[in-house]
């Protein structure tokens, strides 16, 4: 619509460049790379630094207490590919992914869409869906948990009332992982919803109109016409919640584990943190670290292969 | 629009704006100090891991203590366990944590003491006014690594059995005096239990099942069993063991105790009557007191029960100790140690509100703290008390517990036998023996 205006105007003169001299001496600024230079400076120190030094430190003995760090190879890395735990706490990690983001996506999608036709409550379900995103992780977890707890809390109080056994063990042992990926779906559900619905907002309404006039029904403009548009935020939103699954770790451990609430099983930032932190091993765990730093960017290389041949 | 020069003589506003915030840099790093200077005042930081009630009793002796020395105390407190250690091992490595902290005792040598404390010496601590023969031998010496002293013990803590007099009543298991009767063996002890679940209608006791380790470590120091680590493996008593873990798992089968309690929901069936009884540590005396205030619990204290032939049970000692300093300033060093000489001059207090057994011995000494009710019904537990094993991952919060507490979790829901919890357990000693050690 702007474009069409422009490119008549403008092809003259690039045809016809003027005469150098007549241009006035371009003028080097450095003022822009003073605005830039807070961001960068603190992106250095934070994140460049720490990843270099922590690249150099899963080579050594590097311990937390501080004491005199040897080189020691490739020991770290042998140990941490010959661990039987630290896979057992990947796949629980890759686990967490299967299980989360297919719910997380297409919910996201739906809420989105039934948000985007409510007309009168259209407010009400924007703010519902996603007003649990912004609640902190550890208030999310607390409320949960209760909600879960086998003595009084709310699913097996109405279990039990219903007949179906008030004792089921929502958060420990081998059921947690279940009871976390529900509760992470209803946290993190409005953040896909907010996109889908920022990308519903913008498909032309003629398009519709011109598919109305063809007679379709609301079924073939849903897999017709709206599902295709949304195909680039779909990819966006797959790559983002992929992500964002594989780091899973602040409601596992506030749920799971961390000596409140049991669970044998890890995911791998909490066995990372257990090693590092609790066992004091920063050498190991920095191995373990970018360990899962390629795992993620493999995943996010895959993805972005099938994207890419997709669009083509 | 060209720029205007800016008009000789004055000052320019980029001179000035540059000048300003060098100004305000200069003020914002010398601020600790300069308010110092000003007040003429000390300010000694401390971090502890009293997340429990008993933090509210030392917030209590906080504000006195700086009522009293006119020294300004800033207290933090972090959630305990994992969370408050770790924040202190990464202080203290950078130099740069507070000027004193609270730890447990059985924690002292994986906090490496070398590279992350700072020895204390012994003239300092005469001079503030303690003396060394004012401690319990057996903890005292528990203070030392290599022979320098880095720990002063504030007190000893354990397990201890409280017991809903109420309910206990009504059950038939008080004495005429109305403390709990005494019992002697597994078997007498469950059956107290079955009267008491007759009267409460759930639960006889409501233990805490995720703090397993607590209660094994317990029942079996009770058959004198050891847990000895060396180089590469561990000696363990299996048949002692098993029959520690095998209470559990009978205690949960018959519904003596809940399938599944975290601490929180353990305190809550307590106060609710759902358990007539919880062995869980004196510390929660704070928050039961509190009930009893609010909506009214008749309860009281004694010591663990006995099950194998005396009355052992888990417990530590919290004790002050001193990160690493990059540098000291004479003053806050001596306040520091006034702190804790204050502190435990006046744990009286410590004991009468969080249940705590003092460790400074004028103080337990005293006709005062002798008298002293419930305390004096569980004062036997400083006689009893069992510290875990020692190696660098044991200890309050440490590996082990972690580890061992989440195969019992199993055992109390039901989901692991006796049996393969015991090869669980071993499994996992065996892998934290073989990690390599960090600290030395």
């Amino acid at each position: 619509m702007t474009t069409d205006t422009e490119a008549p105007a403008a092809a003259p003169t690039a045809e016809q460049p003027p005469p150098t001299a007549a241009r006035a001496p371009k003028r080097r600024s450095w003022l822009g790379l003073w605005f830039v230079l807070p961001f960068t400076a603190v992106y250095a120190v934070f994140m460049l630094w720490p990843m270099l030094l922590g690249l150099y430190y899963s080579f050594t003995d590097k311990s937390l207490t501080g004491r005199p760090v040897s080189w020691i190879g490739l020991d770290n890395w042998a140990e941490a590919f010959g661990d039987e735990k630290a896979w057992d706490s990947l796949w629980n990690t890759a686990w967490f992914t299967l299980l989360s983001t297919p719910p997380l996506v297409v919910l996201g999608l739906a809420f989105a869409l039934l948000a985007h036709r409510a007309r009168k409550l259209g407010w009400f379900l924007r703010l519902s869906f996603f007003a649990p995103f912004v609640i902190p992780v550890s208030v999310v977890t607390m409320v949960w948990v209760w909600m879960y707890q086998p003595a009084g809390g709310l699913f097996n109080h109405y279990l039990g009332e219903w007949g179906l056994g008030a004792d089921h063990l929502w958060v420990f042992q081998e059921d947690s992982m279940a009871s976390v990926v529900i509760t992470t779906v209803w946290w993190t559900l409005g953040f896909n919803f907010l996109l889908y619905l920022a990308a519903l907002q913008t498909i032309p309404a003629e398009v519709y109109e011109a598919a109305d006039i063809d007679g379709a029904n609301s079924l073939q403009k849903l897999w017709g016409i709206t599902l295709p548009l949304l195909g680039r935020t779909t990819a966006l939103v797959i790559v983002l919640q992929l992500i964002a699954s594989l780091r899973i770790f602040d409601q596992y451990y506030l749920m799971a584990g961390g000596g409140m609430n049991l669970s044998p099983e890890n995911v791998f930032i909490q066995y990372m943190y257990n090693s590092g932190f609790t066992g004091l091993r920063v050498g190991y765990a920095s191995a373990l670290s970018y360990i899962l730093f390629f795992f993620i960017l493999l995943v996010a290389l895959v993805q972005f292969r099938l994207m890419s041949r997709k669009e083509d | 629009m060209p720029n205007h020069p800016s008009p000789p003589g004055s000052l320019s506003r980029r001179a000035l704006l540059t000048g300003t915030a060098a100004a305000a840099g200069i003020g914002l790093a010398g601020c600790g100090s300069a308010t110092d200077a000003f007040s003429g005042q000390t300010t000694v930081k401390q971090w502890n891991l009293l997340a429990g009630s008993d933090g509210a009793i030392m917030t209590d002796m906080h504000r006195q203590f700086m009522d009293e020395t006119g020294i300004e105390l800033k207290a933090t407190t972090f959630a305990w366990g994992t969370p408050f250690y770790t924040k202190l091992v990464m202080g203290a490595s950078g130099g740069n944590a507070a000027d004193v902290a609270t730890i447990h005792l059985s924690r002292l040598e994986s906090l490496s003491p070398d590279t992350l404390l700072e020895a204390i010496e012994l003239d300092e601590l005469v001079a503030a006014g303690l003396d060394p023969q004012d401690f319990p031998t057996a903890i005292w010496e528990r203070c030392f690594v290599d022979d320098r002293l880095y720990a002063v013990p504030i007190d000893t803590h354990a397990l201890v059995n409280y017991y809903n007099r109420t309910v206990c009543e009504q059950a038939g298991v008080l004495n005429a005096d109305g403390t709990l009767l005494e019992t002697h063996g597994v078997e007498e002890y469950f059956d107290l239990l079955r009267a008491v679940k007759d009267v409460t209608g759930e639960y006889g006791t409501s233990l805490d099942t995720n703090a397993g380790w607590r209660q094994f470590w317990a029942w079996y120091r009770q058959q004198d069993g050891e847990w000895t680590f060396h180089e590469d493996g561990f000696e363990l008593d299996d048949d002692k063991a098993l029959t520690a873990i095998d209470v559990m798992w009978r205690m949960a089968e018959e519904g003596l105790c809940p399938r599944i309690s975290d601490g929180g929901a353990t305190a809550a069936n307590f106060e609710n009557g759902l358990g007539g009884l919880v062995q869980v540590g004196n510390w929660e005396i704070t928050r039961f007191r509190a009930f009893n205030e609010a909506q009214g619990l008749d309860f009281s204290m004694c010591e663990m029960p006995d099950f194998f032939g005396n009355r052992r049970t888990q417990g530590d000692c919290h004790t002050y100790v001193l990160p690493r300093h990059n540098t000291w300033s004479e003053e806050g060093r001596a306040a520091t140690i006034e702190y804790v000489s204050w502190m435990l001059r006046h744990s009286f207090q410590w004991g009468a509100g969080a249940g705590h057994t003092p460790a400074y011995l004028p103080v337990t000494e005293s006709a005062e703290y002798q008298e002293l009710e419930p305390n004096a019904e569980y004062a036997g537990v400083v006689d009893n008390v069992q510290f875990d094993p020692q190696v660098w991952f044991s200890g309050s919060a440490a590996r082990l517990a972690d580890e061992v507490a989440q195969v019992l979790a199993g055992v109390y829901a039901g989901n692991t036998r006796p049996e393969d919890a015991l090869e669980a357990v071993k499994q996992r000693a065996q892998t934290l023996v073989e990690l390599p050690n960090p600290i030395d």
